[in-house]
């Protein structure tokens, strides 16, 4: 199948690979969100961390991905959209402005929708740890 | 010798033609252009001719008799004659029961057998589909506990054409022949690759096709013993009754006059083939698995054909793998854990899925595979491998020393 240049793009030069640490050590951090969605028996997991301020900012991001190109690069992309932000503002990301931005075909739409679960769920686990209730509202899946 | 991109490492989906196979077909185009059926003029006789040398060629391959050689378009028609055809005629009931008899293959033979065999299925035949053991090997063993007192036919591949294991065909020849059953067996992977004698492998049918060893597309051929005993097939196209009434229809003369060539250069070269064969695998394997941590190879390393490997590499994703060797023309086959790949059925038979995240690729050689090329495969998988493992979370995890199935995995 043929990717978009952005796609392979980002699959030869992904933005923002690695971790904060073992993942037994970012699991006590409270300045790091951990989100891991997918299951490697349906070929995708994809694994972000994003490292927040007291003030709700997202400093930095960095993310692993199982799976295809499209879900490298879609998670690559999401690295790059979330930092910078506030948590508030990388909730608005929206799986369908990733389909646009990487030109993906119908059959990978759901790498995008993974990539937009695991900033919620990133941003979720740091809410739990800093004892922010979660908007149980922002569950759109 | 410079390497020249894409590099073709897919022997086992088809071959290039011999230069020597399509120099002796080309007469057959426009000049010896006859119909073989045509029995009083001089055009006929020659494509005749041309045939009646493929046939001996064929037969002189796999130490038969050139009339127990019938050509078809291939072997999927092949299996289809042989599985369809042969249940037809030896169809039987039990002492005192319904049913038309029983018939035994394996899980993980090509659709061509599989599928004919679910249709006789269909029609009132049971059939027993075995499971292979981890190895991929069919015993005589495992053939021999399925055997019934109605059973007609068994149909076992003589090598798997996803990771080229050998099953264990000339016992199974041998049980069948003792039990007055029906031995089919579909030698695509085999004929031409390896040594064959129908009469010493105790062999009733055998599938094979000319472009898997070179030889042109949409030409096949099938062995069908004619005494000891004398094997009938039921026809599955009736017309002009060529090919002993086995295969009507006018003869493929270019296609069968290549088949014979490709044959005869096979046998001519068998031995100096799959000496470079075993070689350039060895390298490929060797160059890998010494390399890079866990890789399996897939099979019997012991008992497989020379021209096959098949090699799956933990923590990566098929299609992102094969979209970072777009330089090697392969075939890749997930065990379980693509959603994009069409999972094989050859692999989770054999239980590859059962480890969390693994992908495979066949790696098949020709002839013409060079050293140089094989190296290049090696440094282009290796690339590709560490670059999808530094992104896979999956090594992390494995490196932690995280048992994977372990994991409550947040499924879609």
């Amino acid at each position: 199948m043929a990717y978009s240049e952005k796609v392979v793009d980002h699959y030869q030069n992904p933005r923002n690979v690695g971790s904060f640490g073992a993942s037994t050590e970012v699991k006590t951090r409270t300045d790091i969100g951990v989100g891991i969605v997918g299951a490697p028996e349906c070929g995708d997991v994809m694994q972000l961390q994003l490292k927040v301020t007291a003030d709700g900012v997202i400093e930095d991001a960095k993310f692993k991905c199982f799976g295809c190109g499209s879900a490298i690069a879609s998670s690559s992309l999401a690295t790059e959209w979330v930092k910078g932000r506030t948590i508030d503002q990388a909730l608005q990301i929206k799986n369908s402005q990733i389909v646009e931005e990487l030109a993906l075909p119908p059959v990978k739409i759901h790498c995008s929708v993974l990539a937009e679960d695991s900033i919620r769920a990133a941003i979720e686990d740091w809410k739990k740890k800093n004892g922010i209730a979660v908007d149980e509202a922002s569950h759109a899946h | 010798m410079a390497v020249h991109t894409p590099i073709y490492l897919d022997n086992a989906a088809t071959t290039r033609c011999d230069p020597r196979v399509v120099e002796a077909m080309l007469p057959y185009f426009s000049e010896k252009f006859g119909n073989a059926g045509s029995r009083n003029h001089r055009f006929g006789w020659d494509a005749e001719d041309g045939i009646e040398t493929a046939r001996e060629q064929a037969a002189r391959l796999i130490g038969a008799e050139s009339k127990e050689v019938i050509f078809t378009s291939g072997a999927t028609e092949s299996n289809n004659l042989a599985v369809k055809g042969a249940a037809e005629i030896y169809a039987k009931a039990p002492a005192g029961q319904q049913g038309r008899g029983h018939i035994i293959t394996c899980t993980i033979e090509h659709k061509a057998v599989l599928d004919p065999c679910k249709r006789l299925q269909r029609e009132g035949f049971e059939v027993t589909f075995l499971d292979p053991p981890s190895d991929g090997v069919i015993t005589a063993d495992m053939v021999r506990a399925a055997m019934r007192p109605d059973t007609i036919l068994v149909s076992i591949m003589w090598a798997n054409n996803e990771i080229g294991t050998i099953n264990e065909v000339p016992q199974i020849g041998q049980l069948c022949h003792e039990k007055g059953v029906i031995f089919h067996t579909d030698g695509t992977q085999w004929v031409g690759k390896m040594p064959t004698d129908v009469e010493r492998d105790c062999i009733d049918l055998l599938s094979w096709s000319g472009h898997k060893m070179y030889g042109p597309k949409g030409v096949g051929a099938l062995y069908v013993r004619r005494r000891k005993p004398r094997v009938r097939l039921e026809a599955l196209i009736d017309g002009g009754g060529q090919e002993r009434g086995m295969r009507s229809g006018t003869q493929n003369v270019t296609g069968i006059v290549g088949f014979g060539k490709a044959c005869e250069l096979c046998l001519a070269g068998m031995e100096h083939d799959r000496e470079r064969l075993l070689k350039l695998r060895r390298r490929l394997e060797d160059g890998l698995a010494g390399r890079m941590e866990v890789v399996q190879v897939n099979g019997n390393r012991d008992r497989r054909v020379p021209h096959i490997s098949n090699i799956s590499f933990g923590f990566v994703e098929g299609e992102s793998l094969m979209m970072g060797i777009k330089d090697i023309a392969c075939s890749s086959g997930s065990a379980c854990t693509s959603a994009s790949l069409e999972p094989s059925y050859v692999l989770k038979g054999l239980g590859v899925g059962d480890e969390l995240a693994h992908s495979s690729l066949r790696l098949s050689f020709s002839r013409w595979t060079t050293e140089e090329e094989v190296d290049f495969a090696i440094e282009s998988i290796l690339k590709a491998v560490e670059h999808l493992r530094k992104l896979s979370p999956l090594y992390d995890l494995y490196k932690e020393g995280v048992d994977l199935s372990t994991i409550e995995w947040q499924h879609h």
